[in-house]
């Protein structure tokens, strides 16, 4: 199905909890909202389930106007955060119930049942009640139920959210599978960048119940469109400095001055913001171009193999990757490296300047 | 020995030890006692056996009580649960005026003294000033509590019904409250009726309490006294004389100190095999979604 927003807008009493925004989902597609807590995530998903009327804007389903449509009678499935399943059904049951109610014939949810269920990899727990099952398998059997619906629209409210770590990338690499085949239009909401990079499928980044960007999730990845955009698809959150560019450098506020590259050569003279990724800020000084950069540990913190050194440097925090598990006692002196190829430029209203060039061969100067 | 024995734990137990023994061990054990012997008085104790046991199970007015205890206990839990179920789905949720005046509405019989409430029924029945027996002798029925057995029983009943039906609401509507927004969304997006929603979210989700509520309630309908006894001391004829009202008439209307005594023994015994049989019941029938 082919969603379409035209202005869509949510008001809460005296409260705007979504600002109006026009958004087209390609059916078929698979999309990404991205966006931290109170974003508007799951404001914008009971939008487009019906849950809740818009207070302004038109909702198109398939170019048919669906904006007064209740739930009911919208082609729509929803996974949620917390695991909802009936809980005195058994998984059977659970996955069966959406096609029993269209009506179906027991040998034909007979064999869909057990075909979203071998495609969940929760076949041996079928007889089985939803409390007996684990986290991940209460949550994979609620996405079977989504699934086995036939929905021209699948929702999934951060799904993997009240998973631990382990099931989650499990979980999350199988999904883009299970989408994978689909007629469906799936949306997605997150917390995380990381996800949503991994995901894949196009992103409309959410702030403050503000839409910042939409596009490819690469695309935006890449060349977000301003700061704040930068900031939510960045984690830990893109350093940002206040800086002024001349003709062959661009000198930041603490002094450092790093040369121009191809993406942010030729542009115009004046202050601007500088945007460094953690991942462009290391430890390790890979190449003789690498601009060193003094400051004080503030603190270390260590996520899967990776260390994100915190450090004060001036009045800024800014915060550097370096691989494998490291230990930086809080107060000593380091020394890290920027990459000045990848640097991000912004307009001091934040809006982008210059973004690294990502694409081999492609040269993307914005300004 | 390289096991080190340490005692001071005996220690920690003795509070806990006597507050048990003396309020519940020492006085079955002192029924139990009664119950084996003949008493003429201080003094005069003779042991006799099972003989007291062989006449309370012989007894055919302690089996009338007894069925008629059956049929009232059963009569209330059906009258009170699913009133208390629809109460609760009927009531106002969030944080509004609405929902604090219910709540208060609702508890304020329960904070009435069991004779309170016989007294406030007693009155309230009665055809010449009371409300109630006012109001049926107008409309032309002969309501009188003091002579028909139908009706004292029936008073006695509606009484019970009026005074804990809140309970049971106010349990199962913290049942429904715990019950996140989620599932009643899924629900919707999934099509469900309202009766869907009922039977596979709502009363799955209130299972903990409802297994609370009929157990609570069944114990105490079937240790029913106050009430009756308030109202017409048993009566008329024996019609409300349950089992409570039997062995009190017993212990200290007759002194039959060593009848009663075995009298209730029998009486725990019965309460304590009944809530076993709901108890097991009712979880059995949920194994495994108790989350």
């Amino acid at each position: 199905m082919t969603l379409t927003l035209e202005g869509v807008a949510k008001r809460v009493g005296a409260e705007q909890h979504l600002h109006p925004l026009s958004l087209e989902l390609q059916a078929g597609s698979f999309n990404v909202l991205l966006g931290r807590t109170l974003a508007g995530k799951t404001t914008l998903m009971r939008l487009m389930a019906g849950l809740d009327k818009p207070t302004a804007g038109r909702m198109l389903e398939n170019g048919k106007d669906v904006t007064g449509t209740s739930v009911r009678h919208r082609d729509v499935a929803m996974v949620y955060q917390q695991f909802i399943n009936y809980p005195a059904m058994t998984v059977y049951e659970n996955i069966a119930s959406p096609l029993r109610r269209q009506g179906k014939d027991k040998a034909e949810i007979d064999a869909k049942v057990r075909r979203t269920a071998a495609m969940l990899r929760i076949e041996p727990y079928l007889e089985r009640l939803p409390a007996e099952l684990s986290g991940g398998q209460q949550q994979r059997c609620a996405i079977a139920r989504a699934l086995v619906k036939g929905a021209g629209l699948l929702l999934l409210d951060e799904p993997l959210v009240n998973l631990d770590y382990k099931l989650r990338e499990e979980l999350r690499a199988e999904l883009r599978d299970i989408f994978a085949d689909g007629k469906t239009t799936v949306v997605y909401a997150t917390t995380e960048p990381q996800e949503a990079l991994i995901l894949g499928g196009n992103v409309t980044v959410l702030h403050e119940g503000r839409m910042l960007q939409t596009g490819a999730t690469g695309d935006v990845f890449h060349t977000p469109a301003s700061l704040e955009c930068a900031q939510v698809f960045s984690d830990p959150p893109m350093n940002v400095v206040d800086a002024i560019l001349t003709n062959d450098r661009v000198a930041l506020s603490d002094g450092t001055s790093l040369p121009l590259s191809a993406h942010d050569r030729n542009l115009p003279a004046g202050p601007c913001k500088v945007g460094i990724r953690a991942n462009h800020l290391t430890v390790l000084r890979r190449s003789e171009r690498l601009v060193p950069i003094k400051g004080r540990v503030a603190l270390s913190e260590i996520s899967g193999s990776e260390t994100f050194v915190h450090l004060r440097h001036g009045d800024t925090t800014l915060v550097a990757r370096e691989e494998g598990v490291h230990s930086h006692p809080i107060g000593s002196d380091i020394q890290v490296y920027a990459d000045p190829d990848r640097i991000f430029v912004f307009s001091t209203a934040g809006q982008l300047v210059a973004a690294p060039n990502w694409r081999r061969g492609a040269l993307r100067n914005i300004a | 020995m390289d096991k080190v024995q340490d005692n001071r734990a005996w220690f920690l137990i003795i509070p806990v030890f006597l507050i048990v023994a003396f309020s519940a061990v020492i006085p079955l054990m002192t029924v139990v006692n009664y119950s084996v012997q003949e008493i003429f008085g201080p003094g005069q104790t003779f042991f006799v056996g099972t003989e007291w046991f062989e006449a309370v199970l012989k007894d055919d007015r302690l089996h009338d009580a007894l069925v008629r205890q059956i049929i009232y206990s059963l009569a209330v839990l059906l009258i009170e649960i699913p009133l208390g179920i629809l109460i609760a789905l009927g009531m106002p949720g969030g944080r509004s005026a609405k929902t604090s005046l219910t709540l208060v509405l609702l508890a304020l019989p329960l904070l009435i003294p069991f004779n309170v409430v016989g007294t406030i029924w007693q009155i309230f029945g009665r055809g010449d000033i009371g409300l109630l027996g006012a109001t049926f002798r107008a409309l032309g029925i002969d309501y009188n509590y003091t002579n028909n057995s139908a009706h004292a029983w029936i008073t006695v009943l509606v009484m019970d019904v009026w005074h804990w039906t809140s309970l049971v609401a106010l349990l199962c509507y913290a049942g429904l409250q715990s019950i996140p927004p989620a599932f009643y969304q899924a629900a919707k997006i999934d099509g469900a009726s309202k009766w869907a929603v009922f039977r596979y979210i709502q009363l799955p989700k209130m299972r903990g309490v409802l297994i609370i509520a009929v157990l609570l309630r069944f114990m105490d309908s079937f240790m029913i006294y106050t009430e009756p006894f308030v109202l017409t001391g048993g009566g008329p004829g024996n019609s409300t004389t349950f089992l409570s009202q039997y062995l009190t008439q017993m212990a200290v209307g007759q002194f039959d100190i060593g009848k009663a005594a075995a009298f209730s023994i029998v009486y725990f015994l019965i309460v304590l095999l009944f809530s076993f049989i709901f108890y097991t019941i009712i979880t059995r029938t949920g194994e495994g979604e108790k989350k």
